[in-house]
């Protein structure tokens, strides 16, 4: 058991897949010389050299259809695209195509193409760089939505994603390479659509994801002072889904509040209230509440962008009007 | 020296040629028929009148290149050597098809070719074919990629992201584009600054370009031959602009009225199909007897597609959520 940061092991995770086999290579704006704009790739392009390592232009909807196209004919591209909200640029690629190809060529093709991405805000860079996109990918059928929140799920998550012969879209949270949690040693891998409880608790459950995933363990760090028990679950991936293990701990607790960053309206956690309330209607002692990002674009100034987006007092709020407490 | 002496082409080989150009020309009158008939479904957008391009071009690539095509996509299908009944079962929409029913007619594919598709997002083939090169040179191989578009496609990004990122690279891809001078219903003299010298544009990327006569299969053929031992001696990529003419509107759904009749009976006296006839009788190539069996083959074929297409049965409805994701992924 070691601990590492979340940079460290995702670093580790592109390491091992070049280090592993040759069909692997890494493809990306500014990745090379560098070391990537989160330092993630620092030293690679000096050890695996400029061939498996491709610094590229800024050219988002070409790196991506190159790494469509690459992955048909057999490789293993993995695409960094700097933040999601860059994607945009590339999202005829994700969508139109890397998403499509196996099923409208009836099963011929595969596109083992894996897309690196940085969600998130918080880092007072504006609000074209503070995006949280992954919800929408997760409409998508056809694409993996993977969102770690931990070193540990990060690492395991991509060992599986490799594997995987279809895209994925593998996001990692502008705010969390710092941090540092403990690491299995040996091989170990988590797979898709298998969401974890991050923190047991009795009294209410909160689904959630990506950093947002602290935030609600520091919530529940003060309601537990309060005498409140919170069970935090960690969806870990958007697409496969895993709403069994949802289901389960709302069955227990009663009540499910779900958090997320990006704004309210049409978010991810609208799917998952959905759900909850289709499939554990009969345990729910009140209705499935919802803590969002507000209505607007992420401000610069960072007293208005704390507002923009859910930290643990509004979490707790919400957990204690939810409860009646 | 006369373009068959350069190719060495075989009087069999250049009836074969013909032949192709037929069948499409063939194939595209049976859908128009079947579209009226309710069989064919959906959007068809049909290739008659550009058939010199499709046959010319795929004609000089080996079995292990990658062809990537548009919307427009049926005549480079079957000159790439897909079945007539698997593209035609496709348009009907049934699970014999060549996308197995799932892709229709804007989206053909065949692995058994390497026809790796055809794409209907105007520019979003580009950056598919410049990462088959790109896997190419990665491990090596002398495959090439060949990537077709029409003169719409020039004015996407992708376009422009491709070829800097092609020619960056080095990599083994024709850019081959098909001006038929309109962009849908737009005219490319009103959507296109340099309309009128499309393949000077490649220079802009630090790319070879040369344009060619694209209702003469041979000068397609012959200036292809060239690029294509270019391109797969590692020299980088080639852009190509071959200018052409829809005979049919963009659509089954566009009677084309925009277009001047002049322009049209012009581009109708061009018409590849009978140019390539009459000068295969006028030199001597073929006779009479040749071109009227070819006739009748392609009629029979023709037939044997409707037939095979009619017949097969259409997808299970079991089989909905199918190849959404490799099997046992969810």
């Amino acid at each position: 058991m070691a601990i590492i940061s979340y940079r460290e092991a995702v670093s580790q995770a592109l390491r091992e897949a070049l280090e592993e086999d040759h069909r692997f290579f890494l493809m990306g704006e500014d990745i090379g010389p560098y070391g990537g704009s989160f330092a993630v790739t620092r030293g690679f392009w000096e050890e695996f050299g400029p061939e498996r390592v491709k610094d590229s232009p800024l050219s988002e909807s070409a790196i991506v259809g190159a790494g469509v196209g690459a992955a048909m004919a057999g490789l293993r591209p993995m695409v960094e695209i700097m933040t999601i909200n860059f994607s945009l640029l590339a999202i005829d690629q994700i969508v139109n195509h890397a998403a499509k190809i196996r099923y409208m060529s009836g099963g011929q093709f595969s596109v083992p193409l894996c897309i690196r991405t940085v969600t998130g805000a918080g880092a007072s860079v504006g609000a074209t760089h503070s995006q949280s996109f992954e919800g929408w990918y997760a409409s998508v059928p056809g694409l993996h939505v993977v969102v770690p929140s931990t070193p540990k799920d990060a690492l395991g998550l991509f060992r599986s994603c490799r594997e995987l012969m279809d895209p994925v879209i593998f996001v990692e949270h502008i705010l969390l390479y710092g941090a540092r949690g403990e690491v299995p040693d040996g091989p170990f891998k988590i797979p898709l659509g298998q969401a974890e409880v991050k923190r047991l608790g009795r009294d209410v459950t909160i689904v959630t994801f990506s950093r947002m995933v602290h935030v609600c363990l520091a919530a529940a760090e003060q309601l537990a002072v309060e005498g409140i028990q919170v069970e935090v679950v960690d969806l870990r991936t958007l697409r496969p889904l895993d709403m069994e293990t949802v289901v389960h701990s709302v069955r227990k607790t009663r009540h499910a509040l779900v958090v997320e960053e990006a704004p309210k309206q049409g978010g991810f956690g609208a799917e998952i209230a959905s759900q909850v309330q289709h499939l554990a209607f009969d345990y729910l002692d009140g209705p499935v509440e919802r803590v969002a990002g507000e209505e607007v674009p992420i401000p610069y100034s960072m007293p208005l962008e704390r507002l923009a987006i859910p930290d643990p007092e509004r979490v707790a709020r919400a957990i204690r009007a939810q409860l009646g407490r | 020296m006369t373009a068959i002496d350069r190719q060495r082409l075989s009087k069999n080989q250049l009836l074969g040629l013909y032949r192709q150009m037929h069948l499409i020309r063939e194939f595209e009158r049976e859908c128009e028929r079947q579209y009226t008939r309710g069989h064919i479904k959906g959007f068809l957008h049909v290739y008659s009148g550009e058939e010199a391009i499709a046959v010319g071009a795929i004609s000089t690539l080996e079995p292990q290149d990658y062809v990537v095509t548009h919307y427009r996509d049926h005549g480079h299908a079957l000159a790439r050597g897909v079945s007539s009944k698997d593209i035609m079962a496709e348009l009907f929409g049934k699970a014999t098809g060549c996308s197995k029913g799932r892709g229709g007619s804007m989206h053909l594919f065949d692995a058994s070719k390497n026809f790796m598709g055809g794409y209907a997002i105007v520019g979003g083939q580009l950056p598919v074919a410049t990462g088959l090169a790109l896997a190419s040179q990665y491990r090596g191989e002398n495959r090439i990629a060949l990537c077709f578009m029409g003169d719409g496609a020039l004015n996407e990004g992708e376009f422009h992201e491709a070829m800097n990122l092609a020619a960056i690279w080095k990599l083994p891809v024709i850019f081959f584009c098909e001006n038929n001078l309109y962009g849908m219903g737009a005219p490319a003299s009103t959507t296109l600054i340099m309309h009128q010298e499309i393949y000077r544009m490649a220079a802009a990327y630090g790319i070879p370009g040369a344009e060619v006569d694209g209702n003469d299969v041979l000068a397609v053929r012959e200036l292809m031959l060239e690029v294509v031992q270019r391109v797969r001696g590692g020299q980088g990529p080639y852009f190509i602009e071959a200018k052409t003419y829809r005979l049919r509107g963009h659509s089954i759904a566009d009677p084309a009225n925009y277009r001047p009749p002049e322009e049209v009976s012009y581009w109708q006296s061009r018409d590849p199909v009978p140019r390539f006839k009459e000068w295969l009788l006028a030199e001597g190539q073929a006779s009479q007897a040749e071109i009227d069996q070819v006739g009748a083959s392609v009629e029979q074929e023709i037939v044997a597609a409707a037939q095979f297409a009619e017949s097969s049965p259409f997808p299970q409805p079991q089989d909905l959520h199918k190849w959404v994701y490799e099997e046992g992924q969810a």
